[in-house]
């Protein structure tokens, strides 16, 4: 029992953890491609020189972002075998296949093409240098592609059958086509995208602010950005809206606990806040908005949403006698919290990018100087949304196959875990530190000049 | 031929990829600080592995991940039974990888000299920590009727496996000196690389020798006559690597090393065959390729995506090579 409560809590924090670089690096790719292509492909020769020193200036924070999302991925894909041997025995035939794809197509290329990229500069073309951009861009973001088709089939399972005392693959297309797979793939690109846009604002309006000499620089750099990261927040408020909506059908449970929805409801109101009573299954008071949930989800003002009690029951009859519910308190919260930080990355997006196309900035001193401080929105937006993923899933490790309590390794003792998770955490804290460190020195050292203003 | 087969090859190539590419970047990251104590000295020897060693570490990971998909037990039980020792090599690991990153982001000595630290026990734990693992898969461990391991860590330890570790250090640490002798020009440096791989290379020999000698007597796998004729083909191309090194160090020297780790890769493998873990309890609860496999469906999908996607992958891997082929001098740290 306490390997198991350890291991939950290891993993979570790896995740958690791994999750903060994660984002950050599908984004950050995607713009250091960009910026690359303009570098070639711009015909002002003024702005090559500049230009180029911001493919290498993001490049790095990239890097250094990205070292520690790979160590931790190797964590991760460890982590499966180590703690949870159970749920790689009863999984492995279906799991094991994605994440070996991941290895096979994406890991080698994106990992592979960085080392060109990164010492590269003077032994290639810049137009073949630029394509070594774009490969890691797609092997990073082909890297979550396999990740969350895994991740889909624990959420919603597809193309199995039980037998043998395991889960067995039956039809591999159902596993990558899973619909669950569309949701959660285009929601994590996009909120990549936010992620690396609401770094490239900060770091741009604090150079903007405290480097006179890179001001014109990063006064592009800054309506780029913006619309970056409005591309980034519009696309992850469309996935997850459309994969809430595909909820209510593929996991019903998860949807209503989101919502604290104990009882059915039409239509059902939305809570915009809660006092949840998890012990006797009740919210103690809410504030609630009439019919807006169902007509969040059915695009009309009317429409039966399901309970957690009523899918509680009918899980009892389906799985038999157990409490199926989550966390509701974190459910709910978590989710409202992801929801906040869009809505303000998207305000965030807004403001800058009419302010940088109007070239008003200059007006508003004060926003750009407090800007630097939005910087968490984006992480906590990620986390919370991840744990609304996986923490929406419990008890379950997979969703009407396995339950988390049985997946975990027999043979570890409580302790084993404890010192593992005690010191994987230590390391995770001291090496963020020096990343930040080295990162922010970085930002304030590195001045990039603009040769000369636009005609 | 079957499936089952096919993934049990399949597994050994890559763990041959692992050694032989990983086995020169551990190698390099143990000798580096040993090389030279001056800083630009330091990051030049880096330089010669810093575009290729994340590639080669993929090797491992895709490794991992075959085992996963081909014999999820075998992934099961190996990762949860190593659990302390793998938790070692993560904490190295995460240290190396991050090292080559930060390392030079920063001028002051102790900050380089941090990390040179993590980087060298970055390479030198894991290296001893694979050697360690791969007796312990020969020689037999505490494993159950149902695949669970019954030891605890001081199992994993034995004279025989130490030694296992030991070998796996002397030969990457002999590996790394013959790939930098391809890769450096300074005399100076290249003088004192050869004498660091001489040692490594004098010691490996006998720490091969002894531990075939303790393979013969707590392993089978030497009864096999296929793996005997590995085993002994490895010493033969150790012994004529390590004369050419002597000598005058160079490509020959190194595709012998190359060819000495492929060999007793292979020969381990098919001294195991069909088991990947051994149970000393009884040897009918060993981890076989039959007992511990996926589906055959599941096989045949990753057996058409692996003949499809691991020549590519070696192309685009050979490439990077080849950019990168010209020998390093001075100059070329100058971007750091």
């Amino acid at each position: 029992m306490e390997a198991l409560l350890l291991s939950r809590w290891q993993f979570a924090i790896t995740t958690i953890y791994h999750f903060l670089f994660v984002p950050l690096t599908l984004g950050l790719t995607i713009w250091v491609a960009l910026l690359e292509t303009c570098y070639v492909k711009t015909q002002r020769p003024h702005w090559k020189e500049p230009c180029r020193q911001l493919v290498k200036f993001f490049g790095t924070l990239f890097l250094i972002n990205f070292s520690l999302g790979v160590v931790t991925g190797i964590v991760q894909e460890f982590h499966f075998g180590m703690n949870w041997s159970e749920y790689s025995r009863f999984m492995g035939d279906i799991f094991g296949a994605p994440l070996a794809l991941e290895a096979l197509t994406a890991f080698f290329l994106e990992s592979t093409f960085l080392g060109i990229w990164m010492f590269g500069w003077d032994k290639l073309s810049p137009k073949a240098h630029c394509l070594c951009a774009w490969l890691i861009a797609i092997g990073s973001n082909l890297s979550a592609f396999w990740i969350l088709v895994a991740n889909s089939f624990m959420q919603h399972p597809v193309g199995y059958v039980v037998q043998n005392g395991r889960a067995e693959m039956n039809d591999f297309l159902a596993l990558v086509t899973n619909p669950y797979v569309v949701g959660e793939y285009s929601h994590a690109l996009f909120s990549g995208i936010s992620t690396a846009g609401v770094l490239v604002l900060v770091v741009a309006a604090w150079k903007y602010v405290h480097d006179k000499a890179s001001q014109e620089t990063f006064r592009h750099v800054l309506k780029a950005g913006a619309i970056y990261l409005a591309i980034g927040v519009l696309g992850v408020m469309g996935s997850g809206h459309m994969h809430t909506q595909y909820l209510a059908e593929a996991n019903p449970m998860k949807l209503a606990s989101m919502e604290a929805l104990w009882e059915n409801e039409n239509p059902a109101p939305f809570a915009v806040m809660a006092v949840i009573d998890q012990a006797n299954h009740k919210n103690a008071c809410e504030i609630k908005i009439p019919a807006l949930f169902s007509l969040m989800l059915y695009n009309k003002p009317d429409g039966e949403v399901k309970g957690i009690n009523t899918v509680n029951a009918e899980m009892i009859a389906k799985y038999g006698n157990g409490d199926y519910r989550p966390d509701v308190f974190g459910m709910f919260w978590s989710f409202r919290i992801m929801v906040a930080c869009g809505g303000a990355m998207l305000l965030l997006a807004l403001t800058v990018g009419a302010l940088a196309h109007l070239d008003r900035l200059q007006l508003y001193p004060c926003l750009l100087k407090f800007l630097p401080l939005t910087l968490p929105l984006p992480f906590l937006a990620n986390t919370a949304g991840w744990f609304v993923a996986e923490g929406g899933r419990q008890p379950w490790i997979v969703v009407g196959l396995q339950k988390t309590a049985d997946a975990v390794s027999p043979n570890l003792t409580g302790l084993e875990v404890f010192l593992t998770m005690v010191g994987f955490t230590l390391l995770y804290l001291v090496l963020i530190i020096a990343a930040l460190y080295v990162a922010v020195r970085f930002i304030r050292k590195t001045s990039i000049p603009a040769e000369g203003r636009d005609a | 031929m079957d499936y089952q087969v096919i993934w049990f090859i399949l597994i050994a190539v890559l763990f041959t990829g692992f050694f032989f590419l990983e086995g020169f970047d551990y190698g390099v990251g143990m000798l580096f600080p040993f090389v030279s104590k001056r800083p630009e000295d330091r990051s030049l020897i880096l330089r010669t592995i810093g575009p290729v060693w994340d590639g080669n570490e993929v090797w491992m990971i895709t490794a991992g991940g075959a085992l996963f998909a081909a014999f999820p037990h075998v992934y099961a039980t190996m990762f949860s039974t190593f659990y302390l020792a793998l938790f070692l090599m993560l904490v190295a690991l995460i240290l190396r990888g991050v090292a080559f990153e930060l390392r030079t982001k920063e001028k002051c000595p102790c900050w380089q000299k941090m990390w040179d630290a993590a980087i060298f026990i970055g390479s030198i734990v894991p290296a001893f920590l694979w050697g360690v693992a791969v007796t312990d898969l020969a020689a037999g461990l505490p494993i159950g009727h149902n695949m669970i391991y019954q030891g605890n860590f001081l199992n994993l330890l034995s004279i025989y496996s130490i030694l296992g570790g030991l070998v796996f250090v002397l030969v990457f640490a002999y590996h790394g000196a013959s790939f930098l002798q391809l890769r450096l020009v300074d005399k100076g440096l290249l003088y004192k690389i050869q004498d660091l791989g001489k040692c490594a290379g004098g010691l490996a020999v006998i720490a091969y020798v002894l531990y075939l000698l303790l393979t013969m007597e707590n392993t089978d796998l030497l009864a096999h006559p296929c793996a005997l004729v590995l085993f002994l083909a490895t010493a033969v191309f150790f012994l004529l690597s390590l004369c050419l090194f002597v000598k005058k160090p160079g490509k020959h020297s190194f595709i012998f090393g190359a060819l000495a780790i492929a060999s007793v890769t292979f020969g381990f493998f098919t001294g195991m065959f069909p088991r990947l873990m051994v149970s000393s309890l009884n040897p009918d609860w060993s981890l076989t390729i039959t007992n511990a496999s996926s589906t055959e469906y599941t096989l045949s999908i990753m057996t058409v995506a692996a003949f499809i996607l691991v020549p590519i992958v070696l192309c685009y891997q050979i490439w990077t090579y080849y950019i990168f082929r010209k020998r390093l001098t001075a100059d070329d740290t100058a971007h750091y």
